[in-house]
């Protein structure tokens, strides 16, 4: 998508349609063609070196035969087989999937009502960029260390724990908190809600005032005018937020190993495992394959929404 | 090849050369010189110059090695410390970045075929005879079963020089010095277990219920797997260190099993995160090795490496040479591997709580109190210190499951890998997501 758009970006520049072309270009058609290529050229090549031939290589990998410390050049279609065949692949889909559902359900509603707050109930632009910088301060650190933070936290005689025992709330430590379900998907919301505020913020503060005041004269609720203008409106925000955290999250890997305590899966923990075990081509079949899915799940993204047509 | 190793070692090389040529006039007034600090060849005086790039896991890749190397012989030691697996990965994928392989012996059996490594002379290694026996004939004495798994004699020898066959017998080309090696078995937290463990079944016992925990490396996890389905009685192995698919299978249902009825609070990959897990009392019994007991005690906290009746799980390592190593540098790596075995490092190792390849020449690098601790399970009459000076044991400790050969004469198993290797790894992969 950013590469895309960022492409379109160029050629319009380079391209000035509508525009009197200088009357050197008039003169010279050619030149002006090349000179468009030329500007074009920087970002063309960086996207092909960086992007589309690594991509190139791990398709034309993942068709390769590997032993325990060879990759061999060849076509063979066993990664592909045994990945589509197996029910580990079903399994570690299914759980990417849910923790991708649970933590853009999370992440979008709390980002959601954090946007809205500051969009619409702090007044003052100063104060609206203060808090919203605040935000972001705990992106100071990475993510690794914010996320192993939880751990001590979490843990059977973690900080929690210990407050809820001497509090009498519970008479033995929870242990659901750390290396489960629950604390991969409490990681992936914190570490992530941010990329959900920023750009429905960013969405919400474009929306004219007028619009909002025009509905609660025609008699709107509070509750209505969220609903039916605000939310509407936020569409390409929330879209772009989605896109961040679904395809974080259905990368992901450190999260779920470090925060489930090697119990739970997901399938960037499995290429991981596989690059560890020197299976390239494995590897890169899994991730074919994810790149596969990932991409169907932002082009459905991008059908209900129309990112480019709404910013 | 020659011509990517003079890539490869780039400006270094051509002055080693250069050096090489004038050293040749003054070899022979090198060998009038005599004997340069107890290591006496004709080299001694270039072998300075010579810098030697060994990488290998952290256990063994120590600094204090390389510093005490330097003072002791003059040769460099450039040290790499890289994970398990990617210390494999690097032995047959990059031949030409290092001269020496600081490999385990289940790791060797795949690289060395695969002719990136170079047999070592014995007549050339000055301690050959002082090597434990179990790295030559397999038997720590005439009468001791051999282990299953890949031992360490059955990958140790090749035919010839440029043979990549491995010998059933020992010969005259050794594939790798034993450097360190030890047996592994589960550690616990005695003061939050209250029974006596004396079985590797007791991982699987149900008041650890969500306190357990097992190593998530497929090749080590498997036979710790193993080692509990035995003791258990539930799998019979012809050979745990090469299973059928059918032993895989029963294996790996018995850990899920386990696993789905909530048995293990986690699954650990790294050293760190073993010795958390344990200090942290997330986990009270799990499989463990030496030096993390170690590290969870130097925080106060209560570890046993608990020895079990049906004996440990066992790793070695050992110090190989990279094919494209030849002329001075050969040389110096002799140097450097006879150095190695000259008793200094093997005491160095000995105090950390491994085992050292030549036990006569490290004892004299002890003192009594510690030979006494460490080898021969005597309580400790001083404190005990590590290495680097830490107090390790307080005066009167006795070793976990005593002396060497009580340790070391009840191997059940080495490290190994499996001809089904792939198979087994994709089993363990579905045995982490179920």
């Amino acid at each position: 998508m950013s590469p895309d758009g960022a492409v379109g970006e160029v050629a319009r520049g380079g391209l000035p349609r509508g525009r009197p072309a200088s009357p050197a270009a008039a003169r010279f058609p050619r030149l002006r063609a090349g000179a468009s290529y030329l500007q074009v050229a920087p970002l063309a090549v960086i996207l092909a070196l960086f992007l589309v031939i690594p991509i190139l290589t791990i398709v034309v990998v993942s068709f390769w035969r590997f032993d325990e410390y060879r990759i061999i050049p060849d076509v063979v279609l066993d990664n592909y087989s045994y990945l589509l065949t197996s029910a580990v692949t079903l399994g570690l889909y299914l759980n990417t999937l849910k923790y991708a559902a649970l933590a853009w359900v999370l992440t979008l509603g709390i980002g959601f009502a954090v946007a809205y707050f500051l969009a619409f109930h702090v007044r003052s632009t100063t104060w609206q960029m203060t808090l919203f910088v605040l935000c972001t301060i705990p992106f100071w650190t990475s993510n690794i260390i914010r996320m192993i933070s939880w751990i001590p936290f979490l843990g059977r005689h973690g900080l929690l724990n210990q407050a809820l025992l001497s509090l009498g709330l519970v008479d033995r430590p929870l242990e659901f908190l750390l290396f489960s379900d629950f604390a991969i998907v409490l990681a992936f919301v914190h570490l992530y809600t941010l990329f959900m505020v920023v750009p429905i913020f960013n969405s919400m503060m474009r929306i004219d005032r007028a619009l909002i005041e025009a509905a609660v004269d025609a008699g709107a609720t509070a509750r209505q005018v969220v609903w039916h203008v605000v939310l509407p409106l936020c569409k390409p925000g929330i879209a772009i937020g989605s896109i961040f955290v679904v395809t974080l999250v259905m990368g992901d890997f450190i999260t779920v190993r470090l925060m489930g305590g090697g119990q739970r899966a997901s399938v960037g923990l499995a290429m991981s495992n596989e690059i560890s075990l020197l299976q390239y081509p494995a590897a890169a079949a899994d991730a074919v394959a994810l790149l596969a899915v990932v991409l169907l799940m932002v082009a459905a993204m991008m059908r209900i929404v129309d990112v480019r047509k709404e910013l | 090849m020659t011509r990517k190793t003079k890539g490869n070692t780039g400006r270094q090389g051509l002055s080693r050369r250069a050096f090489v040529k004038s050293a040749a006039v003054a070899g022979g007034a090198a060998i009038g010189s005599g004997a340069v600090r107890g290591f006496p060849t004709i080299w001694a005086q270039n072998i300075k110059n010579v810098t030697l790039r060994q990488f290998g896991t952290g256990v063994s890749n120590l600094n204090a090695v390389a510093e005490k190397c330097k003072q002791d012989t003059g040769i460099t030691i450039q040290m790499t410390a890289l994970d398990s697996d990617a210390v494999a990965q690097r032995a047959v994928t990059q031949p030409n970045s290092y001269d020496i392989a600081d490999i385990e012996y289940w790791i060797c059996k795949k690289v060395f075929p695969s002719g990136n490594l170079q047999p070592m002379e014995v007549k050339k290694l000055a301690y050959y005879d002082a090597i434990v026996p179990i790295f030559k004939t397999g038997k720590l004495t005439p009468d001791s079963v051999i282990a299953q798994g890949t031992a360490p004699h059955t990958v140790g020898f090749v035919e010839g020089k440029n043979s990549t066959s491995f010998a059933k017998q020992p010969t005259e080309w050794m594939t790798l010095i034993p450097t360190i090696y030890n047996g592994d078995t589960l550690g616990i937290r005695p003061d939050l277990i209250k029974k006596p463990v004396k079985n590797w079944r007791d991982l699987l016992d149900s008041d650890y219920v969500g306190k357990a925990s097992i190593l998530n490396i497929p090749s080590i996890g498997i036979m710790d797997a193993a080692m509990v389905c035995e003791s258990l009685g539930k799998v019979t192995y012809a050979d745990k260190g090469n299973m059928t698919r059918e032993e895989i299978d029963k294996t790996m249902a018995v850990l899920t099993e386990a696993k789905k009825a909530g048995q293990f609070r986690a699954f650990w990959k790294t050293f760190d995160e073993s010795v958390n897990l344990m200090a942290s009392g997330e986990v009270v019994i799990q499989s463990m090795w030496s030096p993390a007991v170690a590290a969870v005690r130097s925080k106060g906290i209560a570890c046993t490496y608990q020895p079990l009746e049906e004996g440990y799980r066992a790793w070695g390592g050992g110090l190989g040479l990279a094919k494209h190593l030849s002329g001075l540098e050969l040389d110096a790596a002799y140097e450097y591997l006879n150095w190695y075995l000259s008793g200094w490092v093997g005491a160095y190792l000995n105090r950390q709580g491994y085992y050292s390849a030549c036990l006569e020449t490290a004892k004299k690098y002890m003192s009594a109190d510690e030979w006494g601790y460490w080898m021969e399970g005597k309580p400790a009459q001083k404190d005990i210190l590590s290495p680097d000076g830490k107090v390790m044991e307080k005066a009167g400790a006795v070793r976990d499951g005593g002396s060497f050969e009580e340790r070391m004469g009840h191997i059940a198993c080495w490290n190994s890998v499996m001809d089904e290797n792939s198979y087994m790894i994709r089993k363990w992969n579905e045995f982490i997501v179920a």
